[in-house]
């Protein structure tokens, strides 16, 4: 075992470093728990980033943990798209505690050491899913992931995160344990192994029928992918405080459902097979409605945090489709706007948070105006929403293009239609806010709002920043994403 | 020399130590003694199961005569299994038991409570290991009428009348079981069972093999619970004190599982369970419905003790369904379901016993609050529950993952797809407690920790950390228990 093998163990333990200090230590002075997560989250992305730049250069071998039954174990191995995901949710993780320092302060959040203590266990369940190498790990910590953002998801206790949380767990839980699992055993009863392999595991031996059902399960199975009909815990887990809705529902949990939808058709599947099963494209067109029909509700939602949650949906849809079109184009668009869209959102999420603690506003028809008490906090939203539509000078371009490109080599042109008008509601439904707080009069009672805390401006700013320098800089991610195996 | 008699030590040393108690009628005496039953027969447990291991089937005849004319002990990987769980099960519940039971049983009654408990043990240990079905009947009920008195030990004057609704229950099951043999033996002449299984194949085609069937599979699934013939047991686990309801969780249907897969398999002729009578589909039909429906009762139960009662048909449902398959994946499942079930659900009754010390009840009332109140208690439950729903790092999703490709080697996709279908019902009722447990609606009130004793945690703890840990490496009991499901179906000539 080399050093790099080591290190995918490392990175998922590190995150735990932070449970292990928060459960143990008292609350010496009133930022530690915070203080500690920063740390452990800079201490994560330093150790995933030396396992970046290893990749290619030392062999990372499979790194066996336990073999709970034989031939299945549950064993890590870093991949491109992996370290990506586990580049964006650690790196975004640094992110999130900078703003935890002012927003759960600021906001008055109660039981802090809980709160912490599982969002640290839930970005090593996020890692977890990253670095798996194979469909039981993946599914493993799929689950985790779950049950350790539950307590996140009705953390203020009242009867309407408790409902919420039901919600959050009934569908995740039913979907996964009911279509996800069932598929997984299938897969394993079928092939003997449910190792991630370039190429794909299973074969066109297998019935045509059986994978065509396969392919159902996994795809409504792994429900964090939120495709609809199984879209509803999304916007439910918005009872949530800011921080857990930024980098939990923006960027780690969603992501991790859509990171598993593109490794089983890479590596499950084989996009080859892919293309020959009939109903990957009507997948894809489920996707494509996903993508307008939750831009139009969005449109229609007055509540910021709730238009930003089906803003949400729709965009892990556009990777869902990258997945499903089956092609290297789709494939790294998929993997881009898997970024792309987590600086973006991430960024949007924050700003919804600002302008909570700086106003108590939630609603965007109040939201008049503002801009020019908070100019940061909107700028900062402004660069957020281009990013989401997908216009320069944002990452979101690539990803969006690149999603275009593989889209259009299948000549479905009503997808294709469904992602440009995706795009445009998108610009509908976000620009208006922007629009509102710089242009619109602001109200005399609002004249004694100031700035968010200086923390959160901070987060906001390294986010779009973010934002902007994926756009000039975009090099790393597609290389990346190039070294995905995948047939010519 | 003492390595050849180690079968029958499982037997012999709870069987002198019960007089003993009974002797010498000292509470903290009394369960001393039961405690060094409990390591001398799990430690006599290891070496049993390394040598079956080593050198295969232990074949003991007592009193040196051989048989047919003398009573064998047959020990193969199967009832090495079983003995090695209820062994452990059995020793863990009487360390838990010194507190909790002083908290409900008086001062007097207590060394009788430890004398029962002991003899139950040696009824299930004598059951486990025989290879003689009369003698099987005799220890059925040494464990059953110990079993009765356990039960009226209990704290509620109801424990009275479901210790009555047992005997009845249990002794219509016992009579059944007996006019099975009955018939065997009119048939064969003998009672050993490797004799049996020799002979009847060429009586298969007799109605009274099928009578005998008939008569030997209702008895026991009476005794193992199994839906619809499951009464008795939510009144008995609820009313009995808590650590004897942990104690019969862990094991007492266990042994009469294990009975009933012996003759299923391994006496009746081959074709029998599975062909002839097709009695693996109504067995199957009933495990799932059972599994589901059951569970969906368990929603409804105000009393904690009730519901996981209730949530324990449930799981035989799981494990019948591991022997209506009738395939070496099935019955391999039902065996680690056997081992894994036991770590939960005795942990889950230990904790509910710690629940009832700091709160003086078990209703869905002593839950309020509990999450900050008790944590380690409340985590307790909530880990057996996440087990028993079959999440991920827990034994219950190993059970599930055994169980579920057991069902899909045989092509049965509806069966897989109902038994995850029970999983979200037992959800349903796992996080029932988990809102009550843990939101509340006055989040500024002070709240006073008052954890469970230490003495009831640890032992609850012990089985938690057993509970996770088998849960992500079951190298071990998977192995063990592929090894039974073998031994088990082979054992037919």
């Amino acid at each position: 075992m080399n050093s790099a093998t080591a290190l995918q163990l490392f990175c998922l333990i590190a995150p735990l470093l932070a449970v292990v200090l928060i459960a143990t230590v008292g609350r010496a002075f009133p930022m530690l728990y915070e203080t500690i997560n920063a740390l452990v989250a800079v201490l994560t992305f330093v150790l995933v980033l030396i396992l970046y730049s290893s990749l290619g250069e030392v062999p990372i071998h499979t790194l066996v943990l336990f073999e709970p039954f034989s031939g299945v174990a549950i064993a890590l191995q870093a991949e491109p798209l992996g370290i990506l995901f586990a580049l964006m949710a650690s790196f975004l993780w640094i992110v999130t505690s900078i703003y935890s320092f002012g927003y759960m302060r600021g906001h008055g959040e109660k039981n802090l050491a809980r709160f912490n203590l599982f969002f640290a266990i839930a970005i090593s369940s996020a890692i977890g899913v990253a670095l798996a190498a194979n469909g039981f790990t993946l599914f493993l910590f799929y689950e985790a992931l779950t049950l350790s953002t539950f307590p996140l998801v009705t953390h203020a206790g009242t009867e309407k995160a408790k409902r919420a949380g039901r919600i959050y767990l009934f569908l995740l839980l039913g979907t996964s344990v009911g279509m996800l699992l069932f598929a997984l055993i299938w897969t394993w009863m079928l092939t003997g192994t449910l190792d991630f392999r370039a190429g794909g595991i299973l074969d066109s031996d297998i019935s045509k029928t059986t994978l065509n059902i396969l392919l159902i399960l996994y795809v409504f199975g792994i429900g964090k992918a939120a495709l609809m009909p199984f879209h509803r815990w999304l916007p439910s887990a918005m009872v949530a405080p800011t921080p857990v809705s930024a980098l939990l529902h923006a960027v780690a949990v969603v992501k991790a459902g859509v990171f598993a939808i593109l490794k089983i058709c890479i590596y499950i599947f084989g996009i080859e097979l892919l293309q020959e099963l009939e109903v990957h494209r009507y997948l894809a067109f489920v996707a494509a409605f996903t993508i307008v029909a939750t831009a139009i509700i969005a449109l229609r939602k007055d509540n910021l945090k709730a238009r930003l949650a089906y803003s949400t949906i729709g965009q892990l849809s556009y990777i869902v489709l990258g997945a499903l079109v089956a092609n290297a184009a789709g494939i790294i668009g998929g993997g881009l706007h898997m970024l792309m869209h987590g600086f973006g959102k991430i960024t949007l999420f924050f700003g919804a948070g600002a302008i909570l603690v700086a106003t108590h506003k939630t609603e965007i028809s109040q939201m008049r105006g503002i801009g020019r008490r908070m100019p940061v906090t909107m700028t900062a939203f402004f660069i957020g929403c281009v990013a989401i539509i997908g216009a320069p000078p944002t990452g979101g371009m690539w990803s969006k293009w690149n999603l275009l490109l593989g889209t259009a080599n299948t000549s479905d042109w009503l997808l294709l239609a469904a992602l440009i008008i995706g795009s445009l509601l998108s610009a509908a439904y976000l620009m208006p806010i922007a629009v509102r707080a710089f242009y619109l009069p602001d109200k005399k009672e609002d004249s004694t709002i100031k700035e968010a805390p200086k923390t959160i401006l901070i987060a906001m700013m390294i986010s779009a920043a973010g934002c902007v320098v994926l756009f000039f800089a975009p090099d790393f991610a597609f290389d990346l994403l190039q070294k995905i195996q995948l047939p010519k | 020399m003492l390595s050849s008699h180690l079968s029958a030590l499982q037997v012999v040393i709870p069987l002198l130590a019960a007089p003993l108690c009974a002797i010498f009628r000292k509470p903290l005496l009394t369960w001393l003694i039961a405690l060094a039953v409990g390591l001398a027969c799990s430690i006599n447990s290891i070496a049993i199961l390394q040598q079956v291991r080593e050198s295969g089937e232990i074949v003991y005849a007592l009193g040196g005569w051989a048989a047919p004319w003398g009573i064998e002990y047959r020990i193969d990987s199967a009832n090495a299994f079983i003995v090695l769980i209820i062994s452990f099960i059995y020793l863990i519940g009487i360390i838990y038991a010194r507190q909790s039971v002083s908290s409900e049983v008086d001062e007097k009654s207590q060394c009788w409570l430890y004398t029962a408990w002991i003899l139950c043990f040696t009824g299930l240990m004598g059951i486990t290991v025989s290879g003689d079905v009369f003698n099987v009947f005799v220890f059925l009920e040494v464990s059953s009428l110990s079993t009765y008195i356990l039960i009226s030990f209990g704290q509620d004057k109801r424990c009275l009348t479901a210790a009555i609704r047992y005997l009845i229950m249990g002794t219509i099951a016992a009579t059944f079981y007996l006019i099975g043999i009955g018939f065997l033996y009119s048939l064969t002449g003998t009672l050993n069972m490797a004799d049996l299984a020799s002979r009847l194949p060429d009586l298969a085609s007799q109605n009274t093999v099928a009578v005998a069937f008939g008569f030997v599979v209702i008895g026991l699934g009476i005794k193992m619970a199994l839906f619809p013939l499951h009464a008795w047991l939510p009144n008995a686990y609820t009313y009995a004190p808590n650590a004897v309801t942990a104690f019969l969780a862990g094991t007492a249907t266990k042994a009469a599982v294990y009975v009933f897969m012996r003759l299923a398999f391994a006496i009746f002729p081959d074709d029998y369970f599975s062909d002839f009578t097709s009695t693996h589909a109504i067995i199957l039909a009933l495990g799932i419905i059972s599994a589901v429906a059951t569970s969906a009762v368990a929603i409804f139960q105000d009393d904690l003790k009730r519901l996981f009662a209730w949530s324990s048909i449930g799981q035989i449902g799981y494990i019948a369904v591991g022997i209506g398959l009738a395939s070496t994946a099935g019955v391999a499942a039902s065996f680690l379901h056997l081992f894994n079930h036991a770590l939960m659900k005795t942990a889950i009754f230990m904790a509910i016993g710690g629940l009832f010390v700091v709160s003086g009840t078990t209703t869905m009332a002593a839950l309020k609050d509990a999450g900050r109140r008790m944590p380690w208690t409340m985590a307790a439950i909530l880990i057996g529950g996440l087990s028993l729903i079959g999440v991920p790092f827990t034994t219950g999703f190993i059970s599930k993952w055994y169980l579920v490709s057991a069902a899909l080697e045989q092509n049965y996709w509806w069966l897989a797809g109902l038994i995850l279908l029970g999983s979200l019902v037992t959800a349903a009722y796992v996080w029932k407690i988990v809102e009550t447990a843990y939101f509340r609606k006055d989040p500024d009130a002070k709240v006073i920790r008052q954890e469970a004793p230490l003495s009831l945690l640890v032992p609850t703890w012990i089985l938690v950390i057993g509970n996770i840990y088998f849960g992500i490496n079951a190298q071990f009991t998977g192995s063990a228990a592929t090894q039974a499901a073998t031994a088990i179906l082979s054992l037919t000539p």
